[in-house]
């Protein structure tokens, strides 16, 4: 591997003297080491750690331990020069609703030492590759949500950074806004700059990610593929339900002969399931199947493993224990 | 790749160099970055020019309430106009109430993520807060030009010569420059915007129990003393005093000595809150 784009070795950070329930870390040896031009996915619930990680490693937050390298830099030694070289989103869109989307932009490229001139016209370019040119003169209050994270992101993108932070980017959008977010961060890594993506969906790493670091309680508890940590769950699972009892087993035959391992049949609540790969083909040899044999099924679909499965495999707990 | 295609084909025709500019020293930047801050909070003002007006409406009211309604009711003690004796108060109360402005625009900031992409970049971290302490005074200075020709309109006026009058406003923006950093600290430490609206709570009070409405020799014998010792009450004392409106003076020591207090009541408060602010600033990184 080159020289990782962020790298990350026994981060610890502890919250101003109050111990917290659970562990008094938000960060407990934290590791992480991120391709240069790739996106990484930094996956866990709610105070895993994530936000403190990426505020960490964004020269936001000084740590109690260990130590990290963005670009090459070490931050606690070198924040400005990390800075020089970084974009961060974080989970709000950090936009002035008062000025036009333009101005927004020129603003931050003053902000960012490039002078009058090339601040305007670094915005406007940036404008028309992050789609807004139209809306470039209106004031950012009227934008939609998906547009406001899209300004977000240009304004984190003035410098074409080496490496930009992204924190739960489509957090309370709705699945227009997320799918735009999602383009627009594809299109930056056509660009060449690493992306660190810290996100409660596993959808949203899977879709995004080469690469994905799963954070539980300050630390990484597992670094693999988007395939390899599904994989691990046990990847997509084909479900059917039954109306009739007496047809599980006949039901189980069918499912047993597509799926990938033993059909687990859960007899109370007439409910079967068993990993597949074809999936698509699985489901439709399944229902035709079903339908010769003349079982009537209440319900069959494809389950995709979510953030909890992966969570409950991994850890052996769920993720809303987290917060308790 | 078809992304990439179109990438190019929407990049703006002449590539912009994205090298930060590296010829100035560290002072340099801190002062234009400063500027830059100061020039994005005028941006939102011309956006929404309402939102000088909201804070204008206040003081613009209690002008008419108390000046016109009350104003008859009210004495002034040695004698003289009611209004004439109210609007040093009136200005006075618009720089107090100012803080509120800061705290909120603070605690607005920090909750969007904005403190935090600024701390994020290469940009001196000094100009998050001197901007905003900039910006604060210019937004001041525009409503004290406002409220002063309101003021002359309803027939108040200034006796008091042109260094003294300059003087008093000068006392006034000082007042607003010590607040500054208690609403910078305050939007700090608060958790959110409707908590900072919860300040209005201690302001008003604290408006009200100084020589702003009425002159504390005509308070209850334990009120008094606190409203003469209330740092609004020295500005307002001493502006009277400069402009030559009545009502100035008082009996005790600290309304004798009104023009001296409206300097160390200021920067007492400057001493206290500024290290605070900036302390409170940097803690945001532990």
């Amino acid at each position: 591997m080159d020289t990782p784009a962020v790298l990350a070795e026994g981060l610890r950070k502890r919250y101003g003297g109050r111990t917290r329930k659970g562990g008094a870390f938000a960060l407990a040896g934290f590791d992480l080491a991120v391709s240069p031009g790739t996106v990484h996915g930094l996956l866990g619930p709610n105070g895993a750690g994530k936000t403190t990680a990426v505020r960490v490693l964004a020269t936001l937050l000084k740590s109690d331990g260990g130590r990290a390298e963005v670009a090459g830099l070490d931050v606690a030694r070198d924040p400005r020069g990390v800075r020089a070289r970084i974009g961060l989103a974080g989970q709000y869109a950090a936009v002035d609703e008062g000025l036009t989307g333009r101005q927004n932009l020129d603003l931050f490229g003053r902000l960012f030492h490039l002078g009058a001139r090339r601040a305007r016209d670094r915005a406007t370019e940036l404008l028309d590759r992050f789609d807004l040119a139209e809306a470039a003169d209106k004031g950012a209050g009227t934008y939609s949500g998906g547009m406001r994270r899209r300004l977000d992101l240009a304004a984190s993108m003035i410098l074409a950074p080496d490496v930009l932070f992204l924190d739960e980017p489509t957090t309370g959008l709705d699945p227009r806004g997320r799918g735009e977010v999602w383009d627009a961060v594809r299109t930056l890594v056509e660009g060449g700059t690493t992306v660190l993506l810290t996100t409660q969906y596993l959808d949203e790493a899977d879709r995004l990610a080469s690469r994905i670091t799963v954070m539980d309680r300050g630390r990484a508890i597992a670094d693999d593929t988007p395939d390899g940590l599904k994989n691990r769950v046990g990847g997509d699972r084909i479900e059917v339900v039954v109306t009739e009892r007496a047809d599980l087993a006949a039901a189980r035959e069918i499912v047993a002969r597509v799926g990938d391992g033993e059909p687990t049949v859960d007899a109370p609540e007439r409910r079967l399931h068993a990993p597949v790969t074809d999936r698509v083909d699985a489901l439709t040899e399944v229902a035709r199947s079903l339908r010769d044999e003349r079982i009537v099924v209440e319900d069959i679909g494809l389950r995709r493993p979510s953030l909890d499965d992966v969570f409950l495999t991994l850890t052996g707990h769920r993720t809303d224990e987290e917060n308790r | 790749m078809t992304t990439a295609t179109t990438m190019t084909a929407t990049a703006a025709p002449t590539p912009v160099d994205l090298t930060p500019d590296t010829r100035h020293g560290r002072a340099y930047w801190a002062v234009v970055d400063c500027w830059n801050v100061v020039r994005r909070t005028l941006l939102n003002y011309r956006r929404q020019p309402l939102a000088i007006l909201w804070v204008l409406g206040f003081p613009i009211v209690s002008v008419l309430l108390y000046g016109f309604v009350f104003g008859s009711a009210m004495r002034v003690p040695g004698g003289g106009d009611y209004r004439e004796f109210l609007m040093p108060g009136m200005f006075a109360t618009t720089m107090a109430f100012g803080f509120m402005n800061t705290a909120t625009t603070v605690v607005t900031d920090v909750g969007k993520g904005v403190v935090d992409r600024f701390r994020s970049m290469p940009m001196a971290p000094s100009a998050v807060t001197t901007g905003r302490g900039v910006a604060d005074l210019l937004v001041a200075t525009a409503e004290l030009t406002i409220l002063a020709a309101t003021a002359l309109a309803i027939g108040w006026n200034s006796d008091g010569g042109l260094p003294a009058t300059l003087l008093a406003f000068g006392l006034l923006l000082l007042l607003r420059f010590s607040l500054i950093w208690v609403g910078v600290w305050c939007g700090l430490v608060l958790p959110n915007a409707e908590a900072a609206g919860a300040l209005y709570a201690v302001i008003f009070p604290l408006t009200m129990v100084s020589s702003v409405y009425v002159a504390p020799s005509l308070m209850p014998a334990w009120l008094a003393p606190v409203a003469a010792w209330n740092p609004i009450s020295s500005t307002v004392t001493a502006t009277r005093e400069l402009f030559g409106n009545p009502g100035a003076g008082g009996g005790s020591w600290v309304e004798q000595n009104a023009v001296l207090m409206a300097f160390v009541w200021p920067l007492a408060i400057t001493a206290v809150f500024l290290p605070l602010a900036v302390r409170r600033f940097q803690a945001l990184s532990r």
